[in-house]
């Protein structure tokens, strides 16, 4: 994974809160494999009409969206599903970081695996950062060592778990980190089982449950 | 003495393989489901050439996308929606997991099955790809969802990295109303605190209402607790986990039985434990529940009126209901028995166990249902009860689809869709637009609330009928 330091470059307002997973990616996009590029599908059936047509006015079909590695939106951003496609959806468009008050706690997670930065600011201050945008992309800076953002004058921090900054800041891979304690987890798992010998998982033969 | 301690550490504690400099936890992981979506999953698998630590404690459910009107995978018309549901049977058996595949009889909904078949367990780690695996911690389970990434490493690892939530304990004293359920007790507190309120929390359901729920009463709620943002919802098991568990296929036996009946005992939260939140809610003022907009926060009781933006002071608010109302297709105040409905889907992870069934069955006995409509069991197992019991013919009589089982419009992967601009009377979780299809407008509610709804055409209330 790519590791982020500092992000400058235009940002897409989009002043709306609950902007859940479904309207991420709607689910009938989620039989494609990944290579067929999923930017295509982000904001969906918020970016085209009803005949499917672009929407005139929504930010993602702004002529000066193609630069834009944030986006800024309002409260409990990513809830829903716990499809990892509606990060694939942003990374693949370009994003690499969401800027809002809240977070899906499953989405947050999974931006964090895909290298797409999670940064948590006030209410006040997502407020700000969306007026000072205004209703086109506009230059951006986002700091992830300092967790700072910065919009001409205005300045906000933001907040990131620790363990989060760290494995954005160095690319980190969770699969590669916990291989390296595979003789740990072989002692864990026999200790657990003998403990449990209840737990190991045959069925009986009869199949038809109670009701 | 030992520091008194909440359910949800003793659990936790128990998976902890190590701890990270920085506080994260390396977590042990019991139960793994799988389904058709995990491909992204097993696709990252395949780039690295790994193989799957513990095929043992996998499990695969084809869910999302099967069909519901036929078990035949050649009948699926979708080449697309077939071969996902061909890759979960290819993935698996590559892999050595068990499939609880189309044909199968034991087929269901993940969080159904689970259960059913005695794999959810009191004190288990339990994760799979889909956000209501919040389900299982209605038998006093740690149980939540994770994306593709996660999947990836549990698959590989059988572990799980996490930092500790925080814990909230939601107590429910006092009795339920007659008609109560738990879907009315989720909407109610998921309105009260928001759809992000108890986000970075662990909840632990108590109280003397809690107590009195039936297993399955108690699965719809952890199975909701995801749309109110907390990270899991559990509840102590006690004689109403363990009967529910007692013979179930993957259950313990025997010796084992009584073995993990003490270790089972013990999971309970100490008296003096601590929780960085209590929240409390007083049962008898919970009343049948709907949601009007496009957030599961977005509910009311059946007796109010859709609300106002021009009377709300708070702007942020104001404009979040001028939204939804727009999307749904409501006017600001009007009662929400005004509210004319297209169709009603009966089914889900949620709201489609045979307690369910019953419920919705009990009001459609002998009337007719003025829009069309789909029930979808919970399970294959979950029908072949209901068509015991003749629920089934209930439902016909009324002139509603009796289908198969499957995660069916709930999502619609499967092509089960609400058409754009249609209004749906759902037990589902989820309102969200577009949910059940492009432009679909969708009012969550108990079981027994569409039963009524679907009797009077428009948004009812179950205790008038």
């Amino acid at each position: 994974m790519e590791p982020i330091k500092i992000i400058d470059a235009p940002a897409c307002p989009l002043p709306l809160a609950n902007v859940d997973t479904d309207q991420l990616i709607p689910a009938r996009f989620m039989k494609e494999p990944r290579s067929v590029g999923y930017g295509q599908f982000l904001l969906h059936d918020l970016r085209h009409d009803g005949s499917g047509r672009p929407a005139e006015r929504f930010i993602l079909n702004h002529p000066q969206v193609a630069e834009a590695k944030t986006l800024v939106a309002r409260r409990n951003f990513g809830a829903g599903s716990s499809r990892e496609a509606a990060v694939y959806a942003l990374v693949d468009f370009g994003f690499r970081c969401v800027i809002a008050p809240s977070f899906g706690d499953i989405f947050a997670s999974n931006a964090v695996n895909n290298g797409l930065l999670p940064a948590t600011v006030s209410e006040a201050d997502a407020e700000a950062l969306l007026a000072a945008l205004g209703d086109a992309p506009g230059l951006l800076q986002v700091d992830l060592e300092t967790q700072r953002i910065g919009v001409g004058d205005l300045s906000v921090t933001f907040f990131i778990a620790p363990t989060w900054r760290t494995k954005l800041l160095n690319g980190w891979d969770d699969i590669d980190m916990t291989r390296q304690h595979a003789e740990t987890i072989r002692r864990f798992a026999d200790d657990y089982a003998s403990q449990r010998p209840w737990l190991q998982a045959t069925p009986s033969t009869e199949i038809i449950t109670r009701s | 003495m030992t520091k008194p301690t909440t359910l949800f550490d003793k659990v936790w504690d128990a998976h902890e393989v190590l701890r990270s400099e920085s506080g994260q936890s390396l977590l042990w992981i019991d139960r793994h489901f799988v389904h058709e979506g995990s491909f992204h999953a097993f696709s990252k698998l395949h780039e690295r050439s790994l193989s799957v630590a513990r095929p043992d404690l996998t499990f695969g459910i084809a869910d999302h996308y099967v069909p519901t009107l036929t078990r035949r995978l050649d009948a699926i018309g979708d080449a697309k929606v077939r071969g996902m549901i061909e890759q979960l049977a290819d993935n698996t058996r590559e892999h050595g997991i068990t499939l609880f595949g189309l044909d199968d009889p034991r087929q269901g909904i993940v969080h159904v099955l689970g259960p059913e078949q005695g794999l959810t367990q009191p004190g288990l780690l339990m994760v799979c790809g889909d956000s209501h695996t919040s389900t299982h911690g209605a038998l006093g389970s740690i149980a939540f969802g994770i994306g593709a990434s996660e999947v990836a490493h549990v698959l590989a690892t059988q572990t799980l990295w996490q930092s500790r939530p925080k814990k909230m304990r939601l107590s429910l004293e006092g009795e339920l109303s007659p008609g109560i359920t738990a879907k009315d007790i989720a909407l109610t507190w998921i309105a009260r605190l928001g759809a992000d309120g108890a986000r970075g929390y662990a909840i632990e359901y108590a109280g003397s209402a809690i107590r009195r729920l039936s297993m399955e009463a108690r699965l719809t709620l952890c199975n909701l607790t995801i749309e109110g943002g907390a990270r899991c919802g559990m509840i102590a098991p006690d004689e109403t986990t363990f009967d529910y568990l007692l013979g179930r296929p993957f259950a313990p036996r025997g010796e084992r039985w009584d073995q993990a009946l003490a270790y089972w005992q013990t999971l309970k939260s100490d008296d003096d434990a601590q929780f960085d939140r209590e929240e409390t809610l007083d049962a008898t003022e919970i009343a049948p529940t709907v949601t009007w907009g496009v957030s599961p926060e977005e509910a009311l009781p059946i007796d109010q009126y859709v609300p106002d933006p021009s009377r709300i002071d708070d702007d942020a608010r104001a404009r979040q209901v001028r939204d939804s109302l727009d999307y749904m297709g409501l006017v600001p105040g009007q009662q929400l028995t005004d509210i004319a409905i297209d169709r009603i889907f009966i089914g889900s992870c949620t709201n489609a166990r045979l307690e369910d069934l019953r419920a919705a069955a009990a009001v459609l006995k002998g009337r007719r249902s003025k829009v069309p409509g789909i029930v979808s069991p919970g399970s294959t197992q979950v029908k072949r009860q209901a068509e015991a019991e003749g629920l089934d013919a209930v439902f016909r009589e009324a002139g509603l689809e009796w289908r198969e089982s499957g995660c069916s419009m709930c999502v619609g992967m499967n092509g089960d869709l609400v058409p754009a601009g249609e209004r749906c009377a759902s037990t589902t979780n989820r309102n969200f637009k577009g949910r059940q299809g492009p432009g679909a407008r969708t009012h969550l509610m108990s079981p027994a609330m569409v039963a009524a709804a679907a009797v009077a055409g428009r948004l009812a209330d179950v205790r008038q009928l």
